[in-house]
C-alpha cells in the first residue's frame, strides 16, 4: 500500500520538476509539438530537404538531354503494375511505351509495345546501378533507388523532349529549395548587420540606417527583381544566374527582417532583465551573448521559416515568366513554365505535377513557420 | 556619529527629449532638480512620492544607471570613497560590487533563458568576483539559503516560479556580490500583500543580518511606514521634506506630504475624515512652475510661493523641510483635522 502512494505520488513530482527544469528551448518544443498540423509541414518538409539532398539518388535518369527517351516524348506517367492483360506476378514492373506525335489527329498516340502477342513488361530493379554521380558531392556512386534494365521508367511521364519529369522534378526540389535557401541566408546577414548596428547602437546611426532600409522597401519588388535580372547578360552560364540570382533575392528581401531585429534589440535593450544584468557589472559583448540572443535565436528561426516560402515563390515567379533560370537548369520556376501552354492543359496534363510539389512545399512551409511562431510565443499558450 | 555611505549633493538627472535632424529645438525634462541626502550604513532609506516625482531616477542616477547631469554623489565603502559622478572603468567595477538594486516586477528582472543559479551567479561571473566555479557555487548557495530559496530549484527556469519567490530570487542575485547598498526600487509594489510582507521581513533580517544601507523607493506608505527609518518626500524632481518615519507621520511639515498623508485610508471606514484634497495632476517637469514647485495645488499657497523658491530649512536636527510657511506651520497652524488623522497615519508596525 505504501508502495503504491509512493511511487503514484513519486511520478507526477517527478514531470513537475522537468517541467520548472526545463529551458525555454525545451517548452518551445513541447508548445510545437501540440500543433498537429505544423508538426505534419515539418514532417513533409523533411521530405523536401531529403529529396533535395539526394536528388541524384533518387532520380532513375539525369533529366537531361543525356537520358532522353526519344521514343516517349510527352509521354504520360507510366503506371507501376502488378497485373496486365497477360495475367499477375509479385515482382512490381512498367510496360515498355512509346508516344508520338501524330499530325493527323493533332494529340500523342501512345502504344504499348507486345512481344508475342502479350505486353512487353520491363520489372523495376531497386538500388539498380546506371548514370555516375557523387552522393551529397562527396561519395562517389552509381546507384539510383529504382530503374529498369532495359527500356524506360517514366513515373510522372515526359515532357515534350522525352525527359523523365520524375528525374526533373527531384532536381527541380534541389535548385529550387537551395537557392531560396541562400537567398533567405544572404538576406538574413544583410538584415542581422543593418538591424543589429541600428538597435544595437541608435542614435543617428539607427536614424540612417533606417532611411536607407526604407529607400529599399519602397521600390516595389516585382519591378526591382526584373530590373536586376534583366541586367545578367544573356551569355552567362546556369551557375552564374543561379548565384545572381540567390544575389539579387537576398539584395532585396533584407529590410523587413533587419527592420524586426532593429525594434526587438530597441526593446529588449531596455527589458529590466538587462538593465538588471549591466548593474551586475556585465559587459556589452556578455548582454548580448548571455541575455538577448538566447531570446532572440528562436525568434529569428521563425521569421526565416516564415520567409522561406517567399522566396521559393519569387524565384518561381521569375522563371516563369522568363527572367530567371533557364533551360536546362532545372528548377520549379522553368519546370512550371512549361506547362503555360494551352497544350500542356489539353493533352499533357502531367506537366502540372511539379505544381504540386511547389505547393505542398509552400503549404508546408507556412504551416511549419506558424506553428514555429506560435510555440515562440510565450503568450499562446502556458504563461511563461 | 559615523560619516554617511552614501551622499548626494545637489543632484540633478536633465534628459533631452525631441530634437535630432529637423525637429527642432530639443526639450529638457527635469526629472530630478537639485536632490540632496544622506544615507548612513544600516539605514533604511525610503523616498516617497507620486509616479513622476523622479524618485526612481534618483536611485539609478545613484547606481549610475541614471545620467548624473550636475551634481556630486558619494558611496563609502571600507574607507574608500567612490565618487559615483565621475566612475569610469574599475571604479565602476567596485560601485556594481557594493551597490546594487532590486526591481519592481519580478515577472520582467529575471533572464527568462537561465536557470536561477546562473542568474544568482552573473554578478560574480560578470565581474568575475571568484577564482572558480566551485567558489562561485558555494556563494550562490550560502545567498539562496539565506533568501530562503529551496536550493532544489537552482536548476529551475524562472518560470517556475510565483512572483514572490522570484523577487527572493532578484533579491539573492543583489545580495550574492556582497554590497553594502541596496537601492530597492518598489520593490514589492507588484506583489500581493501576504507576500509583500514576508519579503519586507526578509529584507529587514537581511539588512540587520548584514548591516545593510537601503534606499527604499515606494509610493506605498503604509509599507514605507513599517519598513523605513528615514523618509524623504518628493515631489516633481524635488525633496520636500526629510524627516525619520515616526516624525514624519507624526508631524508633517510640508503641506504636500499632509496630503499625501491624509489620503491614507483610516481603520476604521465609520472615523470622520477630512482629506487635504490636492486638485489637479503632477506639473510637466519639462516647465516646471516657478518659485515653490508645489504652488500650483498647494492649499496653502501664499503669493511669494510663486516666485521665491523655498529655502531648506533644519525645523530640528533630523527633520528638513522646503517650504515658505513652515515657520508658522510646524506646530501651531497645523490644521486641527490634521492632528486628528495623525491617529490613524501611523500604521500599526
Amino acid at each position: 500500500m505504501t508502495d503504491m502512494t509512493m511511487t503514484h505520488s513519486a511520478q507526477p513530482k517527478a514531470r513537475q520538476e522537468n517541467y520548472y527544469t526545463a529551458s525555454q528551448w525545451q517548452l518551445f518544443w513541447s508548445r510545437f509539438k501540440r500543433n498537429r498540423l505544423a508538426a505534419l509541414g515539418g514532417a513533409v518538409l523533411s521530405l523536401f530537404i531529403f529529396i533535395a539532398l539526394f536528388a541524384e539518388f533518387l532520380a532513375p535518369y539525369s533529366g537531361q538531354a543525356d537520358t532522353r527517351n526519344p521514343d516517349y516524348t510527352a509521354g504520360p506517367p507510366q503506371l507501376i503494375r502488378f497485373c496486365d492483360s497477360a495475367g499477375c506476378q509479385l515482382w512490381p514492373f512498367v510496360h515498355d511505351m512509346t508516344s508520338s506525335y501524330s499530325v493527323l489527329e493533332k494529340s500523342y498516340q501512345v502504344e504499348v509495345l507486345e512481344e508475342n502477342g502479350q505486353p512487353l513488361r520491363r520489372p523495376l530493379q531497386f538500388f539498380y546501378p546506371a548514370g555516375e554521380y557523387k552522393l551529397l558531392g562527396l561519395i562517389p556512386s552509381d546507384r539510383h533507388l529504382f530503374g529498369v534494365e532495359q527500356g524506360f521508367v517514366h513515373l510522372f511521364g515526359t515532357d515534350s523532349n522525352g525527359l523523365d519529369l520524375f528525374s526533373r522534378v527531384m532536381y527541380a526540389t534541389r535548385t529550387s529549395l537551395s537557392i531560396a535557401f541562400l537567398g533567405v541566408m544572404l538576406s538574413f546577414i544583410l538584415s542581422l548587420f543593418f538591424g543589429g548596428v541600428a538597435g544595437y547602437i541608435g542614435g543617428w546611426v539607427d536614424t540612417a540606417i533606417q532611411a536607407f532600409t526604407d529607400l529599399v522597401r519602397v521600390i516595389p519588388p516585382i519591378p526591382l527583381y526584373m530590373a536586376l535580372t534583366a541586367m545578367f547578360p544573356r551569355d552567362w552560364s546556369n551557375t552564374q544566374v543561379y548565384f545572381a540570382m540567390t544575389l539579387v533575392l537576398g539584395l532585396v528581401n533584407w529590410p523587413t527582417l533587419a527592420r524586426r531585429i532593429r525594434s526587438y534589440l530597441l526593446a529588449s535593450r531596455e527589458e529590466e532583465y538587462v538593465q538588471a544584468a549591466r548593474l551586475a557589472g556585465a559587459s556589452g559583448w556578455r548582454i548580448v551573448v548571455r541575455h538577448l540572443l538566447p531570446g532572440f535565436a528562436s525568434y529569428i528561426i521563425v521569421e526565416l521559416v516564415i520567409n522561406f516560402p517567399y522566396r521559393i515563390l519569387d524565384e518561381t515567379a521569375l522563371s516563369i515568366v522568363g527572367l530567371g533560370l533557364r533551360r536546362p537548369t532545372m528548377s520549379w520556376g522553368v519546370l512550371l513554365q512549361e506547362m503555360t501552354t494551352v497544350q500542356a492543359i489539353q493533352l499533357t496534363p502531367w506537366f502540372f505535377i511539379p505544381l504540386i510539389f511547389f505547393v505542398v512545399a509552400v503549404l508546408s512551409f507556412t504551416l511549419l513557420g506558424d506553428g514555429l511562431r506560435d510555440a515562440a510565443d510565450p503568450y499562446s499558450g502556458i504563461r511563461r | 556619529m559615523t560619516s554617511p555611505i552614501v551622499s548626494v549633493r545637489d543632484l540633478q538627472v536633465h534628459y533631452p527629449i525631441g530634437g535630432g535632424f529637423m525637429k527642432g529645438k530639443p526639450q529638457t525634462v527635469r526629472a530630478v532638480d537639485g536632490v540632496s541626502f544622506e544615507i548612513y550604513p544600516g539605514q533604511i532609506f525610503g523616498l516617497v512620492g507620486e509616479s513622476g516625482s523622479g524618485k526612481t531616477t534618483v536611485g539609478r542616477a545613484i547606481l549610475k544607471a541614471a545620467p548624473i547631469t550636475h551634481g556630486e554623489v558619494t558611496l563609502r565603502v571600507a574607507d574608500t570613497a567612490l565618487h559615483v559622478d565621475q566612475l569610469r572603468g574599475d571604479g565602476l567595477k567596485a560601485l556594481r560590487r557594493h551597490a546594487q538594486m532590486i526591481f519592481q516586477d519580478p515577472y520582467a528582472s529575471l533572464s527568462p533563458r537561465m536557470t536561477v543559479r546562473d542568474i544568482i551567479a552573473e554578478p560574480l561571473e560578470a565581474m568575475k568576483l571568484t577564482r572558480n566555479r566551485e567558489e562561485t557555487d558555494r556563494r550562490v548557495r550560502e545567498v539562496a539559503e539565506k533568501c530562503r530559496l529551496n536550493l532544489e530549484h537552482l536548476r529551475r527556469f524562472p518560470h517556475a516560479f510565483s512572483g514572490g519567490q522570484r523577487q527572493r530570487i532578484a533579491i539573492a542575485r543583489a545580495l550574492v556580490s556582497n554590497p553594502s547598498f541596496l537601492v530597492a526600487d518598489e520593490a514589492v509594489a507588484a506583489l500581493d500583500v501576504s507576500i509583500q510582507a514576508n519579503i519586507l521581513n526578509l529584507l529587514k533580517s537581511l539588512q540587520q543580518d548584514m548591516n545593510l544601507a537601503f534606499m527604499f523607493i515606494s509610493h506605498d506608505l503604509s509599507v514605507v511606514a513599517h519598513f523605513c527609518d528615514v523618509v524623504a518626500v518628493m515631489y516633481l524632481g524635488e525633496i520636500v521634506e526629510i524627516a525619520p518615519t515616526h516624525k514624519l507621520f507624526s508631524q508633517p511639515a510640508h503641506p504636500y506630504t499632509q496630503a499625501l498623508l491624509s489620503a491614507i485610508p483610516p481603520l476604521d471606514p465609520d472615523a470622520k475624515r477630512d482629506r487635504v484634497q490636492l486638485s489637479g495632476e503632477i506639473p510637466s517637469p519639462i516647465t516646471p512652475p516657478t518659485g515653490c514647485r508645489f504652488h500650483t495645488r498647494c492649499p496653502v499657497a501664499q503669493p511669494a510661493c510663486q516666485t521665491i523658491k523655498p529655502e531648506w530649512t533644519q525645523i530640528s536636527g533630523d527633520h528638513g523641510v522646503a517650504c515658505h510657511l513652515v515657520a508658522d506651520h510646524v506646530d501651531s497652524t497645523v490644521p486641527e483635522h490634521l492632528q486628528e488623522q495623525k491617529k490613524h497615519a501611523m500604521p500599526e508596525c
